[in-house]
């Protein structure tokens, strides 16, 4: 969105309220509701990918060397990747340490 | 069961529901989504078979009810198609959350109405109960008075729905019965007139991979108020679209349609309000009261929504006495739905008349041009007395 | 304007008929309305359909209370209630019964003009079925010269395709086989 929300006047809308910038939620950077965040440990993970299947906000990526991250800028901390990985790779810390 | 649509320029009697769907293929409509229910079974019946013998080259979905008719009719015209469905009484009112979604998301989908009563107790005759609790979902409201009228407007509706400037779903109300299973003359104009009178659908927003688009997406308190308001005002700008596409069809067919439209209202001290397909009963009442000396005329409402407010205080401030008809009770609202939306019209004007109103014909319930000169009776009655009339109901037993 | 009520029963084909006869009008150049008394469609139930004719459009939508022509498909009907209810002066009663003129008048007290056929008879020699609304079409256009009976002949044959030229023939029989008995005051 080019501007927040509530500063659009009625003229502006377009017809129909569509929204006519795709993808325009990633613009919309939910890492900010974190209180927890998942560290990996490389040691551990054996990159089976089972993290990155549940994840419901699509926000684990893999690194150069194919281990799997969480993308800080969406990560919203629901510790589903933690919870789910089997081998214990992931730990949920607290965001302010 | 052939209709006349190849008899161009020739009157040809047609079951005024027939010639509704022969409108909706003159209008070459690319998709109809439909769950028959009487008395509008007919409209789709006839599409249907239109398209299964292949004289319209239309996808036409069988849905299990009015929800999704509705529902797929939304799906069809985002992916870009012109899209035509009817329905009826508890029907329509199954399909009422989504009549605002098309209205919202500013799908112009055209839908005729066959007007019914709505149970309990069951009914499955005339009255405008049903289009009456769809009042307020905003789309454009058009209603019908013959089977010209119908067939008329359902080619006129695809043109200014469709118009960039408007983009809303339109209802063609038809009385249920009343209208839909006469059969009388209806005058088919030539394809070619069709085609030159609406282009091809190019909406301005479709589902397409190589644009894509948000459509339905959610509004938080921040923004909802603007979204309404944006559709407030663009269903009133409609208005000037709305008038050039009728005249624009007059032009070319003769046959002109205004807002409101007026019978014999100069020197009219009481004018008769109505709305529908009774409307031509009316007339004939004017007529014979006309004949006695009696000074009334006739205003009859083709446009519902958006509401013709400035022609309608025009009209009637020139009179000292305004009897309303309705085809609706709202129960507990003191008042019928056109009573009380042309008594809060004339509320702030310096000159205006006595409103009374009337409410008929509910559920089927015959009303006869002498009917008219019931309500005006007590209309004067009311007026000599000084009485303050609110409303009352016609030919009830008590 | 010519107002036509037609009584029969549902499933005799009362509304077909008052369809066929507002096309057949308006084929003519004429205006015309034809529709039934909505309801639930239900065999064997008294059913009426009506039907308006003119010269210049049409705009009454009520019923028809004051026919100038009453016509009875079903003669068990006249029995039950009063079809010929609220006739104007100087119309016409059209009956589908093999009676004769004064077993009619005294059984039913009907004193307007009269147009007696067996309908029955035409129907089952004709079509194999005493299904008599095309027939009593026939027995309408013969007592009336409302129309041309050129006009009812096109739809007839649209309407029935494969059967429409027995109805045609039925409906032509009727014409001629209708006999006419003035009102008796």
């Amino acid at each position: 969105m080019a501007k927040p929300m509530d500063q659009y006047t009625w003229r502006e809308l377009l017809v129909g309220n569509v929204i006519s910038e795709p993808g325009s939620s990633q613009e919309y950077k939910t890492g900010d509701w974190r209180s927890l965040k998942p560290v990996f440990d490389n040691v551990k993970c054996i990159k089976c990918g089972v993290c990155w299947m549940f994840c419901p906000d699509n926000a684990i990526m893999q690194d150069a060397d194919e281990f799997f991250c969480a993308d800080l800028d969406y990560c919203k901390g629901c510790g589903i990747c933690a919870r789910e990985c089997w081998p214990g790779a992931i730990a949920m810390t607290e965001e302010s340490k | 069961m052939s209709a006349g649509a190849n008899k161009a320029g020739k009157r040809t009697g047609i079951e005024i529901s027939l010639a509704i769907s022969e409108a909706a293929k003159m209008a070459r409509v690319d998709a109809v989504a439909a769950y028959p229910i009487t008395p509008q079974t007919h409209v789709v019946e006839h599409l249907s078979e239109l398209v299964a013998s292949g004289e319209l080259d239309a996808e036409y979905i069988c849905v299990e009810s009015e929800h999704s008719a509705l529902s797929a009719c939304i799906g069809t015209q985002a992916a870009g198609a012109r899209t035509f469905t009817a329905t009826s009484a508890q029907g329509l009112e199954l399909m009422h959350e989504i009549l605002y979604i098309a209205a919202g998301m500013r799908m112009p989908i055209v839908m005729a109405v066959a007007n019914r009563a709505l149970s309990a107790p069951l009914s499955i005759w005339n009255d405008h109960s049903d289009v009456m609790a769809c009042r307020d979902t905003g789309w454009i409201q058009v209603f019908a008075e013959n089977g010209q009228d119908a067939f008329d407007q359902v080619i006129c509706a695809f043109r200014f729905g469709e118009d960039r400037r408007v983009q809303m779903p339109v209802m063609v109300n038809f009385d249920g019965f009343t209208l839909s299973h006469v059969v009388e003359s209806v005058e088919f104009p030539a394809q070619e007139l069709v085609d030159s009178y609406l282009p091809p659908y190019r909406p301005e927003n479709t589902l397409h991979p190589d644009r894509p688009l948000t459509l339905g997406a959610f509004a938080m308190p921040e923004i909802y108020t603007e979204t309404r308001m944006a559709h407030e005002a663009a269903l009133l700008a409609s208005r000037p679209v709305i008038d050039d596409a009728w005249a624009e069809w007059g032009k070319l067919t003769g046959r002109h349609y205004k807002a409101v439209e007026t019978y014999r209202t100069e020197g009219a001290e009481t004018l008769f309000v109505t709305m529908g397909g009774l409307s031509e009963n009316a007339m004939e009442h004017v007529d014979a009261a006309r004949e006695k000396g009696k000074k009334v005329g006739l205003v009859h409402i083709r446009l519902w929504r958006p509401f013709p407010i400035d022609e309608m205080r025009k009209v009637l401030c020139t009179a000292a006495h305004v009897v309303v008809m309705d085809r609706a009770l709202p129960p507990g609202a003191h008042g019928g739905p056109v009573f009380t939306e042309v008594k809060s019209a004339l509320y702030d004007q310096s000159r205006r008349p006595t409103v009374h109103g009337y409410i008929a014909g509910l559920g089927g319930r015959d009303v006869t041009p002498a009917d008219f000169g019931t309500m005006y009776d007590l209309a004067m009655a009311a007026v000599k007395e000084g009485k303050k009339e609110e409303f009352r109901m016609i030919g009830v037993r008590s | 304007m010519l107002e036509i009520r037609i009584h029969g029963r549902g499933g005799q084909g009362a509304v077909t008929s008052v369809e066929l006869l507002a096309i057949a009008a308006i084929e003519e150049g004429k205006y015309a309305q034809g529709f039934p008394s909505f309801g639930p469609e239900r065999r064997g139930a008294p059913v009426m359909a009506f039907c308006r004719i003119d010269e210049r459009p049409i705009r009454l939508r009520s019923k028809i209370y004051n026919p100038d022509v009453v016509m009875v498909l079903d003669p068990s009907l006249l029995g039950v209630g009063n079809p010929s209810a609220g006739i104007k002066d100087g119309g016409i009663v059209i009956i589908n019964t093999h009676k004769s003129e004064e077993e009619v008048r005294k059984e039913y007290g009907i004193k307007a003009t009269l147009a007696l056929v067996d309908g029955y008879k035409i129907a089952r020699e004709e079509l194999g079925a005493p299904i008599t609304n095309t027939t009593m079409l026939g027995a309408l256009f013969g007592a009336t010269k409302a129309l041309k009976n050129e006009s009812m002949e096109g739809p007839l044959r649209e309407r029935f395709g494969k059967i429409g030229e027995r109805n045609v023939k039925a409906f032509r029989r009727a014409c001629t086989e209708t006999a006419i008995f003035p009102a008796k005051t």
